[in-house]
């Protein structure tokens, strides 16, 4: 199969995929050179404890967030009721949340002056005690579980509604129907999305260190940041992310040679019908996954709308400018986000799965020495306040380029399954082919991922923090100085606003690619 | 087409190059932190004032804070197109002199300060007392050692991610010594979490995770004068709280050096100093005419100031953050 012709060129998507590695080596290797004379740089005791912390929490929160997301996604794929669509787009909002804001809006429901605390000490009972490696946890869970449901969710769609018919036609039950559909589907999903969250909380750092509870929680990330601000140590920083990425890379490559394409091959893409779901225990169990999730995740977001009504009323103009410019900026990262993803997808589906490593060194490479690579190339020809946007747009679309990817790939893969030899046969390639035939077939994860890379760059800091330029300020970075300034109610109220827009953002796009009704 | 992406954005960086004002009027470059020039700091009242009476166009560029700050100058070196650097603090200083980067200035003024300050090249523009800051309903314990017996629930900051973080370790470093990680096990257990920075640790106190916040003194002051609310205040500590005096210098590789000293002598009148309290939340270096703005008298005053003299804070920095490390890890 990955020598067969495809419909589609893979050079476009492999020199896109070298480009983003070549441009994080750059960076890696500029840091690395200016630190060339401080010696071979070693690392002691407390970067391997780092490593093993760092290793521990990503492990836990993954496995933990797929495991939870897989009842949640089946409730999902084979439910309907009123609220369910509305659900699935607020489903989305944790994972695009700035972090400081999701963290306060966690702390609020289990924090020690929280409303589970309150709740307990009514009882007299102790406050929870979130501070520490279940703090760490239980927020990557929140900001990871929607990500993995929806990953899967999708997972659920790419099986052709024909083969459902087919299993009730065969007297298939629930349990026939999940060895032969759902478990084969998961196989190849599964380990996609374990590696992806993975990735995710390998550079957890204001998370981990706020939730955290001390100095036992130092993830490497805070170990890189402790080189380059506390001892000014750049091989350090180098050699600690060159070890971060990869962790991350290992991850990925692990995850992609362990799943197994489930080969359902084509259907004519109707809504399925599914008639394994009326038993009792299915309908309990399916109602319970629903309503756990809604509550773990929708709770939080509540506290977050309630802190936010109060300082919405105090809000001035340069939270709404910081709005204007983080929504310019959500905008242009999307673009250049589609024109890497797509010729990267399409490569990794036409028989290059590899490619698809494309998007990581953009998540798991530590922002702060990418920053600081940037910089270092940039500082000689242009002073880099001038570059801070281009620079943020391109980080914010590298960075969105895994989860897109995910979902563009086994999508690209079953569309070429499907309907590629047939092009082939009537020679109809290249430019005719993507037009006429995957690009309408790709419409939902197409609009579903272009809205989480909008989403992501709404609510992403990234590198703007060490670009700041005073004058442009994005809407977390706004976020950021209000709370700098003691103003944490209206910071509260920009949280709001940043929240709202993002979820619009992220909807409108999500929407926009709505070929299928089921999402 | 769409291959070509990567390769058009090293092109549209580079088509921003700077241009140059054709207005003949010199740029003064400050480089200072992001707080400084937000909306709600001092930056566009100073720039309003400086402006007014130097003829020239100042501009700032902002690092994430002190220390970034530092890490920045030292990345551009002599290439760096910063005339002044505002900012750094007594704990960054011994560093930043080691650069040789920085040069002497000539800046005489009648300081304001708990110490006598005699540095030529690092010029102070205003201070603060690191502090625990707390509702006046909760009786704080008057020093560490009680502190650690206590159940007062505390949040502070990493040393090695935030400026007050430093500050407290320094502080506990100078105070006791050797005994630092002795203080810092009974400490453990009153200690909530860490955060990476200020901000988050405000914000989770405000929010009501622990009883008191490693802050300033000076903080009380900003919810008396901005949202009348006098429940806050401060803990002064009988072993002395530790000083804090942010400081400005001018680089030698300034091709404004004139102008670069005309604001360094202007950061130490008035109109720059009389916006410090208000939007810096900090004392004056200088006492501006017309003193203090109400509400900064309720403030605590600390009996005593603690400060490691800046030369000597290397040396002592990396035994305070092992003693630190050291009794929080287990």
């Amino acid at each position: 199969m990955a020598w067969r012709a495809q419909p589609v060129g893979r050079t476009p998507g492999t020199i896109a995929a070298a480009g983003i590695f070549a441009l994080v080596a750059a960076c890696l290797a500029a840091v690395a050179w200016r630190a060339a004379d401080d010696g071979v740089p070693s690392l002691g005791p407390a970067d391997w404890a780092a490593l093993r912390f760092t290793v521990l929490q990503a492990c836990l929160s993954a496995c933990l967030s797929v495991v939870l997301a897989i009842p949640v996604a089946r409730a999902l794929a084979r439910r309907s009721f009123a609220g369910r669509r509305a659900l699935v787009a607020l489903l989305g909002a944790p994972f695009l949340l700035p972090v400081i804001v999701a963290v306060l809006g966690l702390l609020t429901v289990f924090g020690r002056g929280g409303w589970i605390s309150s709740l307990l000490g009514l009882f007299g009972l102790p406050p929870l005690s979130i501070y520490g490696l279940q703090g760490v946890v239980l927020a990557h869970v929140f900001f990871n579980l929607p990500l993995a449901t929806r990953l899967l969710l999708q997972g659920w769609q790419e099986i052709p509604p024909e083969r459902f018919r087919l299993a009730a036609q065969l007297g298939a039950g629930p349990r026939e129907v999940h060895r032969l559909l759902e478990r084969p589907m998961l196989r190849e999903a599964v380990p996609g999305a374990l590696a992806l969250v993975f990735a995710v909380c390998l550079t957890s750092f204001a998370v981990a260190l706020t939730l955290g509870g001390g100095p036992r929680a130092t993830t490497l990330e805070l170990a890189i940041y402790q080189a380059v601000r506390f001892d000014f140590d750049l091989g350090r920083a180098a050699v600690l992310s060159v070890l971060q990425l990869a962790l991350g890379l290992l991850a990925v490559v692990a995850g992609l040679a362990v799943a197994a394409p489930a080969g359902f091959g084509g259907g004519i893409g109707r809504v399925p019908v599914r008639w394994d779901r009326t038993g009792r225990a299915a309908q309990v169990l399916d109602g319970l996954a629903i309503a756990f999730a809604a509550l773990f995740l929708l709770v939080p977001l509540a506290a977050i709308l309630l802190a936010g009504l109060k300082g919405l009323p105090a809000l001035e103009g340069p939270v709404w400018r910081a709005a204007a410019t983080s929504l310019i900026v959500a905008g242009a990262s999307t673009v250049l986000y589609l024109a890497l993803a797509l010729p990267v997808a399409l490569t990794a589906a036409a028989g290059r799965p590899l490619a698809e490593t494309a998007g990581l060194p953009g998540l798991v490479a530590s922002p702060l020495v990418i920053g600081t690579g940037l910089f270092l190339i940039l500082y000689p020809f242009i002073d880099p306040g001038r570059a801070a946007l281009p620079v943020t747009v391109l980080s914010n679309a590298v960075m969105a380029l895994p989860f897109g990817l995910r979902v563009l790939v086994p999508a690209a893969r079953a569309e070429l399954a499907r309907s590629g030899r047939l092009a082939m046969g009537l020679d109809m390639g290249g430019w005719n082919y993507l037009r006429h035939v995957l690009l309408p077939q790709l419409r939902g994860p197409l609009g579903f991922s272009a809205g989480i890379a909008a989403a992501l760059s709404m609510g992403d800091l990234g590198v703007i923090a060490l670009f700041a330029d005073p004058d442009l300020a994005t809407l977390p970075l706004a976020i950021l100085r209000l709370m700098g300034a003691y103003r944490m109610e209206q910071a509260a109220g920009a949280a709001l606003v940043l929240a709202v827009l993002t979820l619009a953002v992220f909807w409108m796009f999500d929407r926009g690619g709505h070929a299928r009704a089921a999402l | 087409m769409r291959h070509l992406a990567i390769a058009a954005l090293f092109t549209s960086t580079t088509m921003l190059t700077p241009v140059f004002a054709d207005d003949a009027k010199p740029e003064l470059v400050v480089y200072t932190y992001d707080s400084f020039v937000s909306e709600w700091g001092p930056a566009p009242v100073v720039e309003k004032a400086f402006e007014e009476t130097c003829g020239c166009d100042l501009k700032f560029v902002s690092a994430a804070d002190g220390a970034a700050l530092l890490s920045r100058i030292r990345l551009e070196g002599a290439r760096s197109a910063a005339d002044v650097v505002l900012g750094l603090d007594t704990n960054l200083m011994a560093e930043a002199r080691a650069t040789g980067l920085f040069v002497p200035t000539t800046v005489e003024a009648q300081y304001d300060l708990p110490i006598a300050w005699t540095d030529d090249t690092f010029i102070p523009f205003d201070w603060g007392y690191f502090a625990f800051v707390h509702d006046k309903t909760l009786t704080f314990p008057t020093d560490f050692e009680a502190l650690g017996q206590s159940d007062v629930t505390l949040v502070i900051e990493d040393p090695r991610s935030s400026t007050p973080g430093l500050g407290l370790i320094l502080w506990i470093q100078d105070a006791y010594g050797d005994r630092a990680g002795e203080i810092w096990q009974g400490l453990a257990d009153n200690i909530v979490t860490v955060t990476p920075g200020w901000s988050e640790a405000y914000g989770l106190f405000l929010k009501g995770e622990a009883q008191a916040v490693l802050s300033y003194t000076t903080s009380p002051a900003y919810h008396v004068i901005a949202e009348d609310d006098d429940t806050k205040t401060s803990a002064a500590m009988t072993e002395g709280n530790y000083l804090q005096v942010e400081v400005a210098a001018r680089l030698k590789s300034s091709d404004q050096p004139a102008l670069a000293q005309q604001f360094l002598d202007f950061m130490v009148t008035t109109p720059f100093q009389s916006a410090i309290p208000t939007t810096n939340w900090m004392y004056p270096a200088v006492t501006p005419e017309g003193g203090l703005p109400a509400g900064f008298d309720t403030l605590v005053q600390p009996e005593k100031a603690l400060m490691i003299p800046p030369a000597e804070v290397p040396a002592q920095r990396k035994a305070a953050l092992d003693a630190w490390l050291g009794a929080l890890s287990r």
